[in-house]
């Protein structure tokens, strides 16, 4: 298990290291930096005083061992358009996309479960089938025309819910559903599936046999360990939540991680883009890694492999 | 376990979100561009100026009913000379921290907004005044470089008074995060990009020129996706919004619960095309492609199925109601096979490819492409926000850009034509030495004859070579709930300062 954990911690490390070099040139390739910094009504003194100060005149090596060196002590550099610091910046944003991810994933999770489990009860059966219709909607609708449908019905028609903003709990059900329910058809199917392999095996029919109340044996015997599968892919797509939340966080106006770097693609902000496509990389890497570790963990055939 | 998810479930749809409006005193307004910095002299965004008419003061005000310029911060002023301009202060104003509004604030700001290192963003909103002295605890002299004959209309609106020893200590970033002013609203929260409350202030003054504010607390909140808005707007979440899309406003129009008011504005579309060659040796160098594309564009059709209200379209490159602005100029109709002849007559026979730039109202510049391609020449669109594409044109990489400008909402021509023909101006496509003069002459004589002739001739001119194409005037839509008082103006400053609750 320690040689495979090392293995795929070096990976993860390998994996952050490239994400890092690619957000480091996305803002060379943006264009001249010193000339970004210091503003249109400069001087071209201006701009060489500002190039040296900033070591913007060094090799590309030295440059990124020094914004590396940076980035690992919290230092992004500041935003072109608000002239804040990036750190800042995403320090007052991140909360609201974490609080969004894992509230949709919650979500995913309470609607996703239940259905697969009621799915590999019934196998072939019109409530199978209608669990598979329910989450397969899920992926094909588009987000945006989800969102919109929600808004119409529970914010405008019903009024149940408020329609923007991040102000109480209330302001993220529906992004919340708008966004988890696309991942509920990978989590129900994984839950189907696992259910009915567990369901065939014998220790649940030793339970049976024993005569076991069937709610029994369902919740206490066969779905704890047919979801360990499902943790691992949560993880997941916790991180696929985090950095796919930009056309919610846009719709519900929820000014979070993902709605800056929507606008900030838009203005050629690239110290914040680069800072966002980095730290949202991070956390995916860091949460497969999680996943691959807890998933090896439990299935002994996966280190091996 | 089955009694918990029941609460769960009363608890999650018995929720009656508390919204605001009439009931709680609070004005809340949505808009579409996040404001950078709050700080007036560090953006660009005309909710901006929507702000500083809360926060802060002039020293000088505008009526915009009658164009009446009244003293406002200054109790009184009047002309020494042609470059001099003296002010008496009004005594007893103090800002929202405390720091009384004297002659040492209303100096400190002037030279400081004046010093071009300072680096306001729109240098042709201060660049005109050379310096200011005090001459007394509650009197100035402002100092011109040269005669302005606009500087009051300037004063009145782009030069708001900021406290001397808060903004010397937090600069335009403190200012911007907490914004410090005279005005009838003061600052309680605020977040760039994001929001901006404000909470009426007691202690403004009573010989305000702008009235005392009505409604208890304003709230403005950026909300990027225009169905949010509208849906806000329906569900009392929001109580005002503006830059309604024709389409949309007539739909709001029909709830019972909203007013739609319409406004003619002083905002101008253009397009504007790289005459000197600035983003290097392309097509648009050619007067012949440029008239070509002034010919290809159906403005009449953009204003009778696009705009539609009150707009109407304009031949000179200025808002017909400005001082200098003349309609004498040359026109170009819809005439696309003219405009096929004078590309080939270019030696582009075969059409041309161009990127077009643009960062607002997306189907209208998706009409003046599609205009376009009818007479062969292919526009790619580059859709940027308008503080990308700004920068890209000041730094001269735009060859063809759809655009607008609102003269700062300045009734003179020189609040256009300087910007866009000045000399040394960034905005600067034609670099022309000819446009150079006439403007120097025209923004620096006292005399309204001498200022109109060249004005003028710089209008013609810009119309024969099409330096620009300006489009037609744009219209702001406001829908706001029935709950509201609240009239429009022409120069695109909702005054909410007026506003009152019915």
């Amino acid at each position: 298990m320690l040689a495979y954990a090392a293995k795929r911690i070096c990976l993860a490390l390998l994996v952050a290291l490239t994400v890092s070099i690619i957000s480091f040139g996305l803002l060379r390739l943006s264009g001249d930096l010193a000339q970004a910094l210091a503003g249109q009504s400069s001087t071209a003194a201006d701009v060489e005083a500002l190039r040296k100060a900033y070591g913007l005149d060094q090799p590309l090596t030295v440059q990124y061992l020094e914004w590396a060196g940076k980035v690992l002590a919290g230092d992004f550099g500041d935003s072109f358009f608000f002239k804040e610091p990036v750190a800042a910046m995403l320090a007052q944003r991140l909360p609201v996309t974490m609080l969004l991810g894992a509230s949709a994933l919650t979500f995913a999770l309470v609607l996703a479960v239940p259905l697969g489990v009621v799915a590999a009860m019934r196998p072939n059966s019109w409530i199978d089938r209608l669990a598979l219709t329910l989450a397969v909607l899920g992926q094909a609708l588009p987000s945006f025309w989800f969102a919109l449908m929600l808004m119409i019905v529970f914010g405008l028609t019903l009024r149940w819910l408020p329609i923007s903003g991040t102000g109480t709990w209330q302001h993220f059900v529906m992004p919340s559903i708008a966004l988890g329910y696309y991942a509920t058809p990978a989590i129900m199917r994984l839950t189907r599936a696992g259910m009915m392999e567990v369901m065939a095996s014998d220790y649940i029919r030793t339970a049976r046999a024993k005569g076991l109340r069937m709610p029994t044996v369902l919740f206490k015997h066969a779905l704890r360990n047919a979801v360990i599968p499902v943790v691992a892919l949560a993880a997941v797509q916790f991180g696929f939540m985090l950095g796919g939340s930009i056309v919610i966080e846009t719709i519900f106006a929820l000014h979070g991680v993902g709605y800056l770097a929507w606008e900030s693609i838009t203005r050629a902000d690239f110290p914040v883009v680069q800072a966002i496509v980095l730290v949202l990389a991070s956390i995916y890497v860091v949460l497969t890694l999680l996943a691959d570790l807890l998933n090896a963990f439990l299935d002994p055939r996966i280190r091996i492999a | 376990m089955n009694r918990l998810i029941a609460l769960a479930a009363l608890a999650a749809f018995a929720v009656t979100p508390a919204w605001a409006g009439k009931k709680d005193d609070t004005l809340n307004f949505g808009v579409y561009r996040e404001v950078e910095n709050y700080d007036f002299y560090f953006n660009t965004a005309r909710e901006g100026i929507l702000i500083q008419q809360l926060v802060w003061d002039n020293l000088i005000d505008r009526d915009p009913r009658t164009g009446e310029y009244l003293p406002l911060l200054a109790k009184s002023f009047k002309w020494i000379d042609d470059v001099t301009l003296e002010m008496e202060l009004h005594d007893g104003v103090k800002f929202h921290n405390g720091e009384p509004f004297d002659a040492d604030s209303a100096v400190f700001t002037i030279n400081w907004v004046s010093n071009p290192t300072n680096k306001v963003i729109t240098q042709a909103n201060v660049n005109w005044m050379k310096n200011a002295e005090k001459l007394g605890p509650h009197k100035i002299r402002l100092h011109l470089k040269q005669p302005f004959p606009a500087a009051l209309e300037y004063l009145s609106g782009t030069v708001p008074m900021y406290p001397k020893d808060y903004y010397a200590k937090v600069g335009p970033q403190g200012m911007g995060r907490e914004p410090i002013g005279t005005g009838p609203y003061k600052v309680v929260a605020a977040k760039a990009g994001d929001f901006i409350t404000m909470v009426k202030n007691p202690d403004y003054f009573k010989d305000s020129t702008k009235g005392q504010p009505g409604i208890g607390k304003i709230h403005m909140r950026t909300i990027r996706e225009a169905n949010t808005q509208f849906a806000e707007l329906m569900t009392g979440g929001l109580d005002w919004i503006w830059q309604v899309p024709a389409d949309q406003a007539e739909k709001l129009a029909a709830n019972p619960r909203l007013t739609v008011k319409a406004a003619e504005t002083m905002r101008v579309g253009y397009l504007g095309m790289d005459a000197a060659g600035r983003a290097g040796d392309g097509p648009l160098k050619n007067v012949k492609v440029r008239q070509a594309i002034a010919h290809a564009i159906n403005r009449d059709s953009m204003v009778k199925n696009l705009v539609k209200g009150d707009s109407r379209v304009v031949h000179a490159a200025c808002f017909p109601s400005q001082f200098g602005c003349t309609d004498d100029v040359r026109r170009y109709d819809f005439d696309p096979a003219r405009a096929k002849a004078l590309l080939a007559e270019a030696g582009f026979p075969n059409g041309l490819d161009i990127d077009i730039y643009a960062y607002r109202e997306r189907p209208w510049t998706e009409a003046v492409i599609g205009d376009l391609r009818t007479v062969g020449i292919r526009a790619r669109l580059q859709y940027l926000s308008y503080a990308s594409l700004r920068d890209k044109n000041h730094a001269g990489e735009t060859p063809f850009f759809h655009m607008t400008w609102g003269s700062n909402s300045i009734n003179d021509v020189s609040a256009i034509l300087a910007v866009f023909f000045g000399k040394g101006m960034p905005d600067d496509f034609a670099r022309d030495p000819e446009l150079h003069e006439w403007l120097r002459i025209a923004d620096n004589s006292v005399n309204p004859d001498t200022r109109k002739t060249n004005y003028k001739k710089a209008l013609q001119k810009i119309a024969e070579q099409a330096y620009w194409l300006p489009t037609f005037t744009y219209v702001v839509n406001v829908a706001f709930t029935r709950e509201l008082d609240f009239t429009p103006d022409a120069d695109e400053i909702p005054r909410f300062v007026r506003a009152r609750w019915k």
